[in-house]
Parts: C-alpha cells; structure tokens; sequence
C-alpha cells in the first residue's frame, strides 16, 4: 500500500511550492488514476517518490507498505518495490537493453538478500515477457532507448516493468505520444501485471487509456493537491467538461 | 618547411649531443637528412602552437626520467587473439621469445636488418612520410626519431594477412629510454590489421609510417601500457591512395604522459581515414596528462575522415585534443567528421581541445563538436530508479560515454577485448 501524507514539496533551487499538502493513499491490488490541469504537480510527485534530485520535501510522508520512502536513494526505493514509468525514457548510448535490464534486476536481488538470475535463466524470462509486448530480439540488444519509437519506448518501461515485479507501479502519462494501437499494446502490457496485489497509479491526461487500464479511484490534482476523488466516471467527467468546473466547485 | 626560430639553450645542448647510427646508405642518408631537419626545426618547447597544452620537456630532455614497473597479474590485451606476435623488450626487439617472422601475403623484417642494406624498399617510406607530415606543423620528435632509430619493424603487406600482427611491449627497466620506428607498406588490395600493446620503455619515443596503396586497406589497434609512470611520444604518418583505407585506435589507460600525434595524408579518391581514442584517467595517485594531436590532410576527391576522442577524466587528470581537418583546393565531396568529449568525474580534472577546420573547396561536408561535461544526472537517475546502485549505474554511464569511440574498432573481438580493459579500469579506480 502506498500512503501519502500531507506531501509538501519545493524546488530545490527557487523557492517555488510545487505539492502543497497532498494526500492518497493506494491500497494493494488497487489502479488508482490521477488526472489534472497541467502544473498541478503530477509529474513531480512521481519524481519525488522515486528519489529525483532537485526537489525538496518541506512537509509530509510517503510510505510504501509502512517502510519510508522518502529517507531512501533511488536504488533502495526501486528494491522496496517502487517503480516509475518514465514519461520520457532516457536514451543510454553503449549500453544494451539486455545488459541493462540484467544489471537492474540482478542489483535489486542482491539488495534484497536473493540469489542472483543467471544468464540463461535470464534469457528464458525476458524474451517470454518481450514477446508479450511485441519487443523483438533486435529491439533487446540495442543500446537503452536508442533509436527507439515513442511507442518502443513506452513500451520498453512496460518490460523494464514486467522483468523488475514491483510492488508499486507509477505510470507518468505512459498514453502520451502513443498511437492508438501502441495504446492498447501497453494497456496489456499493464493489465497483464494485475495480480490482486501489486498497485498502480496512473497519472494521464485523457480518460482513453482508462478505457484499457481500468481504475479503481480517479483522482483530480490541482495546484498540488488532491481536489476530488470519485470513481471512473470522474475522468469521464473530466473528459467531457474539461477542469473549470472541478476547480470552481474548490474554489 | 616551416621554421620556427629563437629556441631556448637546453634542448639546443641535447641536439647537440645527437649522434645518428651508422647503416647502410638508404639509411644513412634518411638519418642524416632528417638530423639536419631536426636542428633547422629544434625541439619543441612550451611557446610553440601545438605544445601549449602539453608540456615537452619530459620528452625533449636528455635522460628519461626512470618510471617504477607496474606490478599486475592481469593477462596481456589481445593475448586471446591469434596473432603472429613480435616482442620487444625494453624498446628493443628480441627473436627469441617472438614468433617466426612468416605469414602469408606478408613480409616480415627488423629494421636494423633493411638499414643495413644498401638498397631497400623501405628507403621510400623511411623518414619520408615522416619528412612530408612536418609542414605546415613541424613534428621534431619524430625528426628526432627517424634520425636516431635502430629498433623497429619494416612491414610489407602484398595480400590479406591471414592474422593480425602485434607488437608486443614488455617493460624491464627502470630507465630505458626507447625509440622504436615502423614503417608498414600495404600495397595495392594488400589488408593487415597491426596490434601494438605493451607500456614499452620508462620513455618511448615511437614513429609508425604506413604507406597504403590503391584498395589497400590498414586497421590498427594499440593500447598504451597502464604503468603510471611511462611517458610516450608516438606519431603515425599516413599516406592513403585511391580507395584505400586506414583506421587506428588507441587505449590510453594512465601514463604520466602520453602525446599521440597522427599526420593523415589522403592523396586517392575515394578513400577512407578512420582515428579515433579513448583515453581513461585518474590522477589520485600519480599524474596522468593525455594528448591526441591529429592533422587530416585531403588532397582528393570523395574522401572521408572521422576523427572520435573520448576521455574520461578524474582527480586532476588532463585531457588535451587538438584536431584539424584541412582540405585542400580540389578535394570535392570530402567528407570530415570530427567529434572530441571529455567526461569529468570530479571538478578538478580538465579537457582541453582544439579543433580546426581549413576549407578550400567549396562542395564538402566537415562537421566538428567538442563537449565537456558531468555524468548526465537523467541518465544516472534512471538507471538508479531501476535498482541499480550509484557507483554501479556512474560505471555503465562512463561505458556509454567511450562507447562510441570503441565502435570505430571494426572487429568485435578486438573491440570486446579493449571493451573488457576499460572495465577493469574502471573497477580499480571506482570512488
């Protein structure tokens, strides 16, 4: 379970108040979504439950099944079973997909006590899962989203998603510059991971990758908060009416 | 030839002092001439254009100074790769521990044996491609060397040579101070691949001159010895004819002092000038200063060149790079590319480049960057959102960052064996 509490965060360098006292909490097994205008604060909550730099939390809590996420690095929250969809993946020249992907889940493993994968076996569960997701052989041996597509990118975070198991998965506007077939292909990709246990949080701009990914709980954010909750007909609300209405009724 | 004048007394007392080897008369006259451009040029110092950034006086002084063994259990480069291996010891070549001087397509000789002779095919290669690459921008240490060299090996490639030929350095002293000469001659259709590993000497001072004829076609690999201590002054001049081609790459891992200068000479249409390094350095615990020092010279049609520096720089080590591309009037549809990057690890190391272009013909394409810059703080924060721990994720960053350069080495066994050597560095000076 994922609790956020009273989350207060700055930039680091200017003194600009990004998340103003946001609260949610995602229990096992459940998607919760998270829709708002842009610069509500919603890219920036995942960077700060992930451990990026240049942020500053001032106030608040954030836990995931009771351990702190927020005294963490990066790499130990990712072991606690934290994991971020990139909306933007980085391109890392020189370093094969497989290589990397192999050095992640292995370096989690080791972090928790576990045997490490070896090669082979590696092998066996990568290219079952690639399959899944349409990713080819060529496609796992180029370097880290080099010369990928929007789409091969999107899709190469599911994967990344898929080898790594974790317990919490925070998808940052995964729909954006998808087509609608690559859409659907990573909406699998996604619905394929649902056990009854492991949680999402899907932060998008449209109700269409809802209609894939069915949520639990939609949640509006706005200027760093969480203004409304409700069921999935809250992002079809959303998608007729826009935001002004949701904000007036705050107002 | 160009002249610079008003040089300082010290180096003046060390030209002096020079005295060529007797041999026989192609010899001789190679030597001789190239004494008299040597004291018409004198050695270089600090004030001249190309040794701002470097400074000469290790390299220019009269007695190396002594450089402590490095002591490794790690297996030699290239030791996995079957080669017709040629070894020399402490700069001087020893028969009896190298391999017969036999492969089909190629012959095999010492230098000292050519300069005995009275004729020999080397005598248009000797001091001759070395002779040409001193203008516009004199190059006295290898003036230097052509006068003084007795060691080396005179290499002449008629075919496809079945396996790479290595030169391999052992170090035994203290203090040699070595100079080593080779010259290659690939003829037309000719293909060798030539391997140098191996620190060499307390002080190298090394010329390669590589003549490649029509459709010949010269890869190159060497690695520059980690002894920390060694310092090296090593030139290649190359002469490319009409549709050939010459590619070269060089690992630098430590070395007080390493000056890589590389005089490319493309004379043929339609050829092909790959040079291109990666260079590693730390200088926690002893100094480290490297410097590629290029001239692409085209005089042809349809040409390319592709010039590709990395260095990965950390605790006061220095990284130099200057690189020029001239194209001369004529030289139509040449196709420059130069890129040179230094990736620093700490704030306190530093990157140095220079690049150049001259253009006198008006249809070409030259392309030139040159970045510094800290490990790119996305990546680094992407690789540890998956896991993967700080220092762990920084390594596979350096890799990505000299990746590019490694891929300009055409076989993959060469290239995973360099690959494995950037590793260990790595996994010896990680914070």
């Amino acid at each position: 379970m994922l609790k956020i509490e009273n989350l207060q965060v700055k930039l680091e360098e200017e003194d600009k108040q990004i998340l103003k006292g946001l609260s949610l909490t995602v229990p096992s097994g459940e998607v919760h979504a998270i829709m708002g205008p842009n610069g509500s604060g919603k890219s920036t909550m995942s960077y700060v439950l992930s451990g990026k730099g240049g942020y500053e939390v001032t106030g608040g809590s954030a836990t995931l099944d009771g351990v702190d996420l927020l005294a963490m690095e990066p790499e130990e929250r990712a072991a606690a079973g934290l994991f971020l969809a990139f909306q933007y993946p980085v391109e890392i020249p020189g370093v094969g997909n497989m290589t990397f992907l192999r050095t992640a889940v292995n370096s989690q493993r080791k972090s928790r006590g576990e045997d490490e994968m070896s090669a082979a076996e590696f092998l066996k569960v990568i290219r079952a899962k690639a399959k899944s997701l349409k990713i080819d052989a060529e496609m796992l041996k180029r370097p880290v989203n080099v010369g990928f597509s929007g789409g091969e990118k999107k899709r190469n975070e599911i994967l990344q998603m898929a080898m790594l198991e974790p317990k919490m998965c925070v998808l940052d506007e995964t729909d954006s510059g998808l087509d609608v077939d690559a859409m659907k292909l990573v909406a699998e990709g996604v619905n394929a991971l649902r056990d009854g246990k492991r949680s999402f949080l899907v932060i998008t701009h449209y109700q269409r990758l809802l209609d894939h990914i069915k949520p639990d709980v939609v949640h509006i954010m706005a200027d760093g908060r969480i203004i409304k909750s409700g069921g999935p007909e809250l992002a079809l609300e959303v998608e007729n009416n826009g935001y002004a209405d949701l904000l007036a009724e705050v107002a | 030839m160009a002249v610079s004048k008003a040089k300082s007394a010290a180096p003046d007392a060390r030209l002096a002092a020079i005295i060529s080897p007797v041999g026989g008369k192609w010899a001789s006259e190679a030597r001789k001439s190239a004494l008299t451009r040597l004291h018409d040029m004198g050695l270089p110092t600090r004030r001249d254009e190309y040794w701002k950034f470097t400074r000469p006086d290790e390299l220019t002084k009269a007695d190396a100074t002594p450089a402590t063994l490095l002591e490794t259990d790690e297996k030699p480069v290239f030791c996995d790769i079957d080669r017709l291996r040629l070894v020399f010891v402490d700069g001087v070549f020893d028969p009896d521990i190298s391999d017969q001087m036999a492969m089909e397509h190629v012959e095999i000789e010492p230098l000292a044996n050519a300069a005995e002779k009275d004729i020999h095919w080397a005598r248009d290669i000797y001091g001759v491609l070395e002779n040409g690459g001193q203008s516009p921008v004199n190059r006295p240490l290898a003036a230097l060397n052509t006068a003084t060299a007795t060691q080396g090996m005179v290499i002449r490639v008629t075919g496809k040579a079945p396996r790479p030929i290595c030169l391999h350095y052992v170090r035994t002293s203290e203090t040699a101070d070595a100079v080593v000469h080779h010259i290659v001659k690939v003829e037309a259709g000719g293909d060798v691949t030539l391997l140098e590993n191996g620190p060499a000497a307390a002080r190298i001072n090394k010329v390669l001159e590589v003549d490649i004829a029509d459709g010949g076609a010269f890869h190159h690999v060497r690695t520059q010895g980690r002894d920390h201590e060694r310092r090296a002054a090593a030139h290649i001049f190359a002469r490319l004819g009409t549709e050939s081609s010459f590619k070269s790459f060089s690992l630098t891992v430590n070395g007080a002092l390493t000056r890589n200068e590389c005089v490319i000479e493309i004379l043929g249409d339609n050829a092909h000038a790959t040079i291109a390094g990666a260079a590693v350095g730390d200088g926690k615990t002893h100094p480290f200063h490297q410097d590629d020092t290029v001239f692409i010279t085209h005089d042809a049609v349809n040409c390319e060149s592709r010039q590709v520096f990395k260095k990965v720089l950390r605790n006061g080590a220095t990284g130099v790079f200057q690189g020029k591309i001239l194209v001369k009037p004529g030289a139509q549809k040449t196709d420059g590319y130069q890129i040179s990057q230094g990736l620093m690890l700490d704030d306190d190391s530093q990157f140095l480049a220079k690049p150049e272009l001259e253009i006198y013909a008006d249809d070409v394409a030259c392309s030139h960057g040159s970045t510094v810059g800290a490990i790119d703080a996305d990546a680094l924060f992407y690789l540890m959102s998956r896991g993967i721990p700080r220092a762990q994720a920084t390594d596979l960053l350096v890799l990505s960052f000299l990746a590019a350069a490694l891929e300009e080495i055409e076989n993959e066994e060469i290239r995973k064996d360099i690959f494995g050597r950037l590793e260990a560095w790595i996994e010896r000076h990680r914070n």
